[in-house]
């Protein structure tokens, strides 16, 4: 952000008690409309809520009642499921986009043009669009002739390549010095020991990046793990607020705990990595 | 091996070593160590096989066979047979599909516009650096970083339609009320609008605000001098500096609305009476629950093509513009 002179607003500078008056009750409104829903889901999944009509903000007890029963049914086996899912989607994505990055970035070759361009058009189709055809692949990959419907590989490997994520590490590791690498060539270090200790340690910034970015793209999939689950044992907890909420013995304060535990996890990696998240996301966006 | 640093007119293929000096320009010392010819020459594409294989199994060859499925009537473990543009026809005089189409361009023009507006002016508001803002701003983008399924489900229970449903009896203090959201045909697709603009304005506010960094201070300066009020600073220098960002949002937020599917499917599955049936949803029924997984491939080409047509046109209007 730059320095605090004008603005469009030219907001800050008003000091006037009116002024301050007015932007507090401006802000006010803003949290209550932006963040106060999540307030509700806070307070009604430590409060006694059985039926819908008892959402609020106003807290009536705190209890874990709520999360005994989530529990109960099976919520930790989704959370698991959950955490499966982005651990392993997130170590394979990170992999394969630090080397594609590296290749795409470093190196000159025929055809390279052409592979840019193909990742570019990944970008531009949306996963929606292909979801016939991908359930069906997945349940018969060609040449390999792997099922893949039912388990939870099936919702981690087609997220394993990310032109986003790649484009970053692309974008980053052309900015490291040559230098350094062609020292390292004299000194007769190939190109694996080059990547991995020269490219990757300057590189962090660009992994904190890609690494917050891809841990909320796969923790909000939704249409993947559908496509991919046949019953409760392979569910994301995502997937799972859907039959929780179905189920007549399951209240609307059950239902705000797992979706609780469903939210905490991308709130918690924004909020510790924010400054890393708000770059990625506008460097991303206005690079297009 | 010195002898090897050739200038960029080296020939292209004598021997790896040059092939990198030269197109790396001068400084470039040519490498040395292991591997014949070939080695070199495949060291790219080793490091781009995962990505490449990943994306040809799950991008390229699904996008292929929605391609063929269009044009086959898809039989799993009976075969595929060729049916023409038969799929085409049947999708394109369905008036169940005409009518997703209209609620989808419906529901993605208001949620777009929605979200661009709110954004614009959350973001003109909390322009600035004071450590306050910074929190608000924060607050205000948590909606985003929310799991869609945690959204919906949320909302869901904020829609309940009797009076003391929680927006209802918001609604009810002014006076309004009590409204069927996403129960009444009349106003499920403004209700799920709504959900979608709630959490698509933050993130069209922080590129708002990133965009905002780079509009010149001096001309708000010069604006103020000659006596221009806060309206007009607005419309003669914040909004012709950030064009191209709203060109960037306007295709983002247009292409998330005609894919719209999580948000649609997991609020009201396209009912109240098919009132907020959208392409994405219907192509899921036929797909997945009528096994018409040809008549879905088609209907998610015409998607495809309809996301193509119009950022290519945002594009072409665009570099007209900047002309």
């Amino acid at each position: 952000m730059s320095a605090p002179t004008e603005t469009a607003l030219g907001l800050t500078e008003s000091r006037s008690p009116g002024g301050r008056a007015l932007k507090a009750v401006v802000y006010l409104l803003v949290l209550i409309v932006f963040a106060g829903p999540l307030l509700a889901l806070l307070v009604s999944a430590f409060g006694h809520v059985k039926d819908p009509t008892q959402l609020s903000v106003i807290p009536s007890g705190v209890t874990l009642d709520n999360f005994t029963v989530a529990f109960d049914q099976g919520v930790l086996a989704y959370l698991l499921n959950s955490f499966f899912v982005v651990g392993f989607g997130l170590l394979l994505q990170v992999a394969v986009s630090v080397l594609a990055g590296y290749a795409l970035a470093r190196k000159v070759f025929p055809g390279m043009t052409l592979v840019l361009v193909a990742i570019l058009a990944t970008l531009m189709l949306p996963e929606e669009i292909l979801a016939l055809p991908l359930s069906l692949i997945l349940s018969d990959l060609p040449l390999l002739h792997v099922n893949l419907i039912g388990t939870l590989a099936g919702m981690i490997v087609p997220l394993g390549a990310w032109g986003f994520s790649i484009l970053v590490m692309t974008e980053f590791m052309k900015d490291v010095p040559r230098e350094l690498e062609e020292a390292a060539r004299i000194d007769g270090a190939g190109d694996l020991r080059i990547f991995f200790q020269i490219i990757l340690p300057m590189c962090k910034p660009a992994l904190g990046v890609i690494g917050v970015f891809g841990f909320t793209m796969i923790w909000d999939q939704y249409l993947l793990p559908l496509l991919v689950s046949v019953d409760a044992s392979s569910y994301t907890l995502p997937l799972a607020l859907r039959t929780l909420r179905i189920d007549p013995d399951v209240t609307p304060g059950v239902v705000m705990a797992a979706a609780l535990l469903a939210l905490l996890p991308s709130v918690i990696v924004f909020l510790f990595f924010q400054r890393s998240f708000v770059s990625g996301l506008s460097s991303g966006a206005l690079k297009g | 091996m010195s002898l090897d640093q050739a200038g960029p007119a080296a020939p292209p293929a004598p021997g790896p070593a040059t092939r990198t000096a030269g197109r790396r320009g001068a400084g470039a010392v040519g490498r040395r160590r292991n591997g014949g010819r070939s080695g070199r020459r495949w060291t790219p594409w080793l490091f781009l096989a995962p990505a490449l294989l990943l994306f040809l199994y799950f991008k390229f060859i699904p996008m292929v066979s929605a391609l063929t499925m269009s044009f086959q009537e898809v039989q799993p473990y009976l075969g595929n047979t060729w049916v023409g543009t038969e799929n085409y026809t049947t999708v394109l005089q369905s008036s169940g599909f005409r009518e997703a189409a209209w609620h989808t361009v419906v529901l993605a023009a208001g949620q777009t516009a929605g979200s661009m507006a709110l954004g614009l002016a959350l973001a003109l508001l909390m322009e600035g650096q004071s450590r306050r803002l910074g929190f608000v701003r924060s607050a205000a983008f948590l909606p985003v970083v929310v799991p869609i399924a945690v959204v919906a489900e949320l909302w869901r229970i904020m829609y309940h339609p009797t009076e003391d449903g929680m927006l209802n009896s918001l609604l009810g203090l002014v006076g309004f009320g009590p409204s069927g959201f996403i129960n009444d045909p009349d106003t499920s697709m403004a209700s799920i609008m709504l959900t979608g603009i709630w959490r698509g304005a933050p993130y069209d506010m922080m590129i708002f605000l990133a965009g905002l960094t780079g509009v010149d201070r001096g001309l708000y300066e010069a604006a103020k001098v000659d006596g221009a009020s806060r309206w007009q600073r607005i419309r003669y220098v914040t909004v012709p500096g950030l064009r191209s960002v709203f060109s960037i949002l306007f295709i983002l937020a247009a292409i998330r609305g005609l894919r719209v599917f999580t948000e649609v499917f997991l609020l009201t599955n396209g009912g109240p009476d098919g009132s907020t049936e959208v392409v994405m949803t219907l192509i899921y029924k036929l797909g997945l629950e009528q096994n018409r997984l040809g008549v879905g491939a088609a209907g998610a080409v015409l998607l495809f093509v309809a996301t193509l047509i119009l950022t290519v046109v945002v594009q072409l209007l665009r570099r007209r513009e900047s002309k």
